[in-house]
C-alpha cells in the first residue's frame, strides 16, 4: 500500500474539504443576511467586526454555551443524532463532486476530486435520499405535532422533487452517455449542458430548491404555520447545526448545479491552455453566481401553498421532465 | 472499482466525526438549569392539546407508494441513459423506452382521474 | 487483514446488528431505523463485490423508498406510534420452528452448491453493457416492458386501496 497517495492524500483532500465546506455554510448564513438586508434596504449584521464578518463566529460561539435543552418525552438518541445525521449527509453529497482537473502539488500528482467513482451521479441521488432521515428523524423524535407535521410534509416534499431531479438527470446522462461527474464536466468542455438542456436545467432548479427545503419552497417549516415545523424543539448548538446544515446544503447544491448544468470548473468556449487552478476559481465563482441565485430567488418569491406544490410537482413538473428527456432522446436519435 | 470508495470513505468519516462533535459539545459547556415548563413541548405558548403524535393523512402514504413505483422506473432508465448513443438503431431504444414511460404515465393519468392527486 | 476485509467485518455488524434490532426493537419506529442501517450495510456489500451500480439502487430504493413508505406506514396507524409493541406474543414456538427450518434448508442448500468462481474481472463497463442488455431484442426488452406493467399493477393495486376506505 502507498501510504502517501492512498491514505495521506485522501485524509488531507478530505479534511480541508470538510473545513472549507463549514466556512462556506457559516459565511452563507453572513451572505444571505447581508444580501436579503440589501434587498429589503436595510444594513444587515454590521456590528461584530467590519461588515459584520465576524458574525457567524459570534453565532457559533453563543450556540456553543448555550443552555442544552432536552424537552420531556423526546425520544433521546434520535433526537440528539437528526441534526447531526442532516448536517453529514450534507456534507458527504460533495464527495464526489470535482471541483479542478489534476494538478502538480508539493511534488505529487493531486487530483482536485475527493472520490471519482463511475456511478457518481447516482451517489448525489442517494445520499439525498439519505439527508431526508434528519429531517424525518429531528420531526419524530421531538414529540410535538407541529414537528411531526412538519417532518412529514419534509418527506413527501423531497421524495416528490427527488423523482424529478432523477429524471431531469437522466436526460443528462444520456447526452453524456457516463454517470461519472468528471466525464461529465469534461463532456461541457465546449459548452456547458444548460445550452443543451435548458428547460432540463429549469426544471432540475426548480426540483433542488424544492430538494433542499428552500424558499420558495420552505414549506416544512413555515414559521407562521408550523413554527419552524422540525426544527421547532430544537435549541442550542443543535439548532445551528440544522441552520448549518441547510445553508452548507445550499453551497454543495449550487456545486451540483455548476458541475452538471455549467461546466463545473471549465471555461464556457474554447480557451483551454490556462493554468489549472484558474479552473477552480472558476468553479468558486460560478457557485457563488448560483448562490446569489438563491438569495435573489429568497428575496423577491413568496412562500407557496403545500397542497398546490404537491399538486405543482405531481400533475405538472413530472409529466414535464418525462416530456423533456424524451424529447431530447429523440433530438439525439434523428438528429 | 471498490479502492475508488476509500476517499469517499475517508470524507464520510471525518463528516460524521465532525458531527458527533458539534452534537456533543454542549455537554461541556453552558448551564444546565432546567425547569418543567422549559421541558414542556413548544405550542405557542400554551399548554400543549392531546397526543404529540396522531395519525396522519392517508395522501402522504399515497406519495410515498407513487414515489416508489416512479424511482424504480428511473432505476431502470439510467442504464438505457448511458447507452443510448451507443444503439445501432437509436429508434428502437427509443421507442421501447417511450412504452416504457408511457404505460407507468397511463398509471399516473389513472390516479390523477380517481383523484389521488388531489390534496383533501 | 486487508483493508476489505476490515471493511467487510464492519459492514457485517452494520447489516446483522441492524436486522437484529429490526427484530428486538420494541419500538416499531425505532425497528424500521434499524432496518435502514441493515439496507445500508448490504449497499455497502454491494461496493465491496463491484456492483456500484446496484449498490446505489439499493440505497435509492430501499433506503429512500421503501423504508419510507414503512415509516409512512408506522405513522399512519394509531396504536403504533408511540407506545412500545410487544415483540413476543403466543405463537413464538411456531416461528421458531419455522425460521429454524428455514435456516437448516438455507444452510442445506449453501453447503451443497458447487459456487462458480472465476478469475475475470468486472468489466469496466458494466453499466452500459447492463442498458444495452436491457434494450436488446435478443436479451431482455421484453422483461423490461413486463417491468413497467408490473409497476402499474401496483400503482393500481395502491390506489384501490388507499381510495376505497
Amino acid at each position: 500500500m502507498d501510504w502517501v497517495a492512498d491514505f495521506w492524500i485522501p485524509l488531507i483532500k478530505a479534511v480541508v474539504v470538510v473545513l472549507v465546506l463549514l466556512l462556506g455554510g457559516a459565511y452563507m448564513t453572513w451572505g444571505e443576511r447581508k444580501i436579503c438586508a440589501r434587498f429589503q434596504v436595510r444594513y444587515g449584521p454590521n456590528r461584530a467586526g467590519p461588515f459584520g464578518i465576524l458574525q457567524p463566529l459570534a453565532d457559533a460561539v453563543k450556540a456553543i454555551f448555550k443552555e442544552e435543552i432536552v424537552p420531556n418525552h423526546v425520544d433521546k438518541i434520535i433526537y440528539v443524532m437528526a441534526p447531526g445525521i442532516s448536517f453529514a449527509a450534507v456534507l458527504i453529497t460533495f464527495a464526489v463532486i470535482p471541483f479542478g482537473p489534476e494538478v502538480d502539488l508539493f511534488g505529487q500528482r493531486v487530483g482536485l476530486w475527493v472520490g471519482d467513482i463511475e456511478v457518481g451521479l447516482l451517489f448525489l441521488l442517494a445520499i439525498a435520499a439519505l439527508g431526508s432521515y434528519g429531517i424525518v428523524l429531528g420531526g419524530w423524535s421531538s414529540n410535538n405535532k407541529y414537528s411531526l407535521l412538519g417532518a412529514l410534509r419534509a418527506a413527501a416534499q423531497m421524495i416528490s422533487y427527488e423523482l424529478i431531479l432523477g429524471i431531469s438527470l437522466l436526460a443528462v446522462v444520456l447526452l453524456a452517455g457516463s454517470l461519472n461527474l468528471r466525464e461529465i464536466v469534461d463532456f461541457q468542455g465546449t459548452w456547458p449542458l444548460l445550452v443543451l438542456q435548458p428547460l432540463g436545467f429549469l426544471i432540475f432548479l426548480i426540483a433542488i430548491l424544492a430538494e433542499s427545503n428552500r424558499s420558495p419552497f420552505d414549506l416544512p417549516e413555515t414559521e407562521n404555520e408550523l413554527v419552524s415545523g422540525f426544527m421547532t424543539e430544537y435549541g442550542g448548538i443543535k439548532f445551528a447545526l440544522y441552520f448549518i446544515a441547510e445553508y452548507t446544503a445550499m453551497v454543495v447544491n449550487s456545486a451540483i448545479v455548476v458541475t452538471i448544468f455549467l461546466g463545473g470548473w471549465k471555461w464556457p468556449a474554447l480557451i483551454s491552455d490556462l493554468h489549472p487552478l484558474a479552473g477552480v476559481g472558476l468553479f468558486l465563482a460560478k457557485v457563488l453566481f448560483v448562490l446569489f441565485l438563491y438569495v435573489w430567488i429568497r428575496a423577491s418569491i413568496p412562500r407557496v401553498r403545500f397542497d398546490k406544490f404537491m399538486r405543482f410537482s405531481w400533475k405538472f413538473m413530472l409529466p414535464l421532465a418525462f416530456v423533456n428527456l424524451l424529447a431530447t432522446a429523440a433530438v439525439v436519435a434523428f438528429l | 472499482m471498490p479502492a475508488d470508495y476509500l476517499p469517499i470513505l475517508f470524507f464520510a468519516v471525518v463528516a460524521v466525526v465532525l458531527s458527533a462533535i458539534a452534537v456533543l459539545m454542549p455537554a461541556l459547556f453552558g448551564p444546565k438549569r432546567p425547569t418543567s415548563v422549559k421541558l414542556a413541548p413548544y405550542e405557542s405558548g400554551k399548554l400543549p392539546i392531546g397526543p404529540a403524535r396522531r395519525r396522519f393523512s392517508i395522501q402522504y402514504y399515497l406519495y410515498a407508494v407513487l414515489f416508489i413505483l416512479f424511482d424504480v422506473e428511473i432505476v431502470f432508465l439510467f442504464p438505457w441513459a448511458v447507452v443510448f448513443r451507443d444503439l445501432a438503431p437509436r429508434w428502437l431504444g427509443l421507442a421501447e423506452a417511450a412504452v416504457f414511460v408511457l404505460i407507468l404515465l397511463l398509471g399516473l393519468a389513472y390516479v390523477w382521474k380517481k383523484g389521488g392527486l388531489e390534496w383533501e | 487483514m486487508t483493508v476489505s476485509q476490515v471493511v467487510f467485518i464492519l459492514l457485517s455488524i452494520a447489516a446483522l446488528g441492524g436486522a437484529l434490532g429490526v427484530v428486538f426493537a420494541r419500538n416499531l419506529f425505532r425497528a424500521a431505523l434499524a432496518l435502514v442501517l441493515s439496507f445500508v450495510g448490504v449497499a455497502g456489500f454491494y461496493v465491496l463485490l463491484e456492483a456500484e451500480f446496484l449498490a446505489m439502487v439499493q440505497i435509492l430504493v430501499y433506503v429512500g423508498a421503501i423504508a419510507i413508505l414503512i415509516i409512512f406506514a408506522i405513522m399512519l396507524s394509531r396504536r403504533m406510534m408511540s407506545s412500545e409493541t410487544q415483540p413476543w406474543n403466543e405463537q413464538w414456538v411456531g416461528a421458531v420452528v419455522v425460521a429454524a427450518a428455514l435456516f437448516a434448508a438455507l444452510v442445506f442448500i449453501l453447503s451443497r452448491v458447487d459456487w462458480p468462481a472465476t478469475e475475470a474481472q468486472v468489466p469496466a463497463d458494466s453499466i452500459s453493457q447492463l442498458g444495452q442488455a436491457l434494450v436488446s431484442p435478443d436479451f431482455y426488452v421484453l422483461p423490461f416492458e413486463v417491468a413497467s406493467v408490473l409497476l402499474l399493477v401496483a400503482l393500481v393495486g395502491a390506489v384501490i386501496i388507499a381510495r376505497e376506505q
